[in-house]
């Protein structure tokens, strides 16, 4: 078969109505928001498909202490705004109480003194950031399972969320970090609320005093500035409903992946 | 499509079975949703590593802007050697803005920088595209297609030089030679659907925080998480180039033919040489 110049043409032309007609069909696709949530909600066939493969208490890979990277690249806040974090920090978290409460039937006020007595774990693992990065680091803290069995959840409690003091965006009181995880990652026993980064105590930059590790689910999951740990049945009536502050704008609330 | 064939009968076969058909243009839609809202991805971090985790200062790969003659710039660097990639990668145009972005905005899905709506269509498309490739492979198996149409033939594989030959001279089977593929086209299918796709889907469950610690340490096999992340880049890499070399041979061959055997099923074998007077 031969080709002519008018057939090349037309085969060039197509081709970029083509590349152009599937780039705005694409965008336009992402901006209509029931075939946007119904991408969304693949993030349930991943979790029902790894939760199969790894189960509820399957461990991290943990990494010797030669592996560790220093510094340990930071994310996000580096240093919450406001003066009521700035007056906990002046006198070293001093005056600082880690509240749990909600769907529990002894709510707890902690001081970071209390924490540290507390039985420790100690772990070096892989920070896996959404954006594609990861870093190694020792992390020492609190088994979370540890709180919660002091604290008692009660029987309707499904999430723990995990109310921060850090503003995504300054002056925004409703832009309050906060995040959420159900109760297989809370009684995981490396999840942990962590006060020690590489042996010393947690710099500003990744979350003093307190912040979360969840070692199966990506970065955004490990909350920083942890302030208050809340027992949930549900999410849905907290800030944009959906678990989590990068929840609201968009990322799935299914992390490990 | 279907114009009165001048010379009907004898030239024409069916060529491609309707589920090989319909698998095929599920895999284009997904194929390039999944190359596109990956750049999206990688845009986010825009620098590959070798290893468990990332040692920021020495990526292998990496897409930036950099002062050069008191301009920005979009810079790549490969294994230590930048090139300038302005307009293109490192730095591009969004919306009529210079932007510092890897990869441009035309090349990934959504266009402007957004993380978020890129993981919705990769993992959504991804899902797809393993549920079809799964089912071709068991078609493939279980239907005869590998043996009767995938596998090389002895005969074949000794006569891989001229085969090679006739692609370089871009001349083509005709005739009965036609019917079958041939054999660079038996080993490219084969690769891609053995070796490439496999390996690219498991580089990208390499990544999955959760999926790590199903043996804690597999991720290690292909060299940790950050290997498996340059591992995925640069097989869906690889992927594209068999996808540019199959479309060039698509159009060399005769576009209409080509695409009409893989809608309709039918392919018209191209006359013997000697007919067409060269």
């Amino acid at each position: 078969m031969k080709r002519t110049p008018g057939r090349r043409r037309l085969l060039q032309r197509s081709f970029a109505a083509g590349a152009s007609l599937l780039l705005s069909a694409c965008d336009r696709l992402t901006l209509n928001q029931p075939f946007s949530d119904l991408m969304k909600n693949a993030q349930w066939l991943s979790r029902a498909a790894q939760d199969r493969l790894a189960g509820p208490h399957a461990l991290a890979q943990e990494f010797s202490p030669a592996e560790i990277r220093e510094p340990f690249r930071p994310n996000g806040t580096l240093m919450p705004a406001g003066a009521a974090y700035q007056a906990l920090l002046a006198d070293g978290f001093a005056h600082w109480r880690l509240r749990v409460d909600g769907l529990v039937r002894t709510p707890l006020d902690l001081s970071l003194t209390q924490l540290r007595a507390m039985p420790r774990r100690t772990q070096i693992t892989r920070h896996d950031c959404v954006e594609g990065w990861s870093c190694i680091g020792q992390w020492s803290g609190v088994q979370l399972a540890r709180v919660l069995a002091q604290a008692q959840p009660m029987p309707r409690a499904r999430y723990v969320v995990f109310h921060c003091a850090d503003q995504m965006e300054e002056g925004d009181p409703g832009s309050l970090y906060y995040e959420s995880i159900d109760l297989d990652d809370a009684f995981h026993p490396q999840t942990l609320l962590a006060f020690e980064l590489n042996g010393r105590a947690l710099p500003v930059e990744n979350g003093a005093p307190l912040r979360l590790r969840v070692e199966r689910q990506l970065g955004y999951k490990h909350a920083k500035y942890v302030m208050r740990v809340e027992l949930v049945e549900s999410f849905a009536q907290l800030h944009g409903g959906q678990g989590g502050y990068w929840e609201d704008q968009g990322y799935e609330w299914y992390a490990g992946i | 499509m279907n114009r009165p064939d001048p010379d009907p009968a004898d030239r024409r076969i069916y060529r491609h079975r309707l589920p090989v058909r319909v698998m095929h243009w599920i895999n284009v839609v997904c194929m390039t949703i999944l190359l596109m809202s990956g750049l999206q991805i990688f845009n986010a971090h825009p620098a590959l590593y070798w290893g468990r985790d990332s040692e920021f200062t020495r990526p292998w790969l990496s897409m930036n802007v950099r002062q050069r003659e008191g301009r920005p710039t979009g810079v790549t660097t490969v294994a230590g050697r930048s090139y300038d990639t302005d307009g293109v990668l490192g730095r591009s145009q969004v919306n009529g803005q210079p932007a510092a972005r890897g990869f441009p905005a035309w090349a990934t899905i959504p266009g402007p920088q957004w993380l978020a709506m890129g993981r919705r269509w990769h993992f959504f498309f991804a899902w797809i595209f393993v549920a079809n490739g799964a089912a071709y492979l068991l078609y493939t198996i279980f239907s005869g297609h590998l043996r009767r149409d995938l596998l090389p033939t002895g005969w074949e594989l000794r006569h891989i030089g001229s085969s090679l030959r006739d692609h370089f001279l871009l001349r083509h089977p005709t005739g009965e030679a036609a019917r079958r593929y041939n054999v660079l086209q038996n080993i490219a299918y084969l690769l891609v659907v053995f070796v490439l796709v496999p390996l690219l889907v498991i580089a990208g469950m390499g990544m999955s925080p959760t999926l790590n610690s199903v043996f804690p340490g597999w991720v290690d096999w292909l060299g940790g998480r950050q290997s498996a992340r340059s591992i995925h880049f640069i097989v869906a890499m690889a992927v594209l180039a068999f996808v540019l070399i199959h479309l060039f041979e698509v159009i060399v061959n005769g576009v209409w033919n080509e695409l009409r055997s893989m809608i309709t099923g039918y392919y018209r074998l191209p006359r013997s040489r000697e007919g067409e007077g060269r």
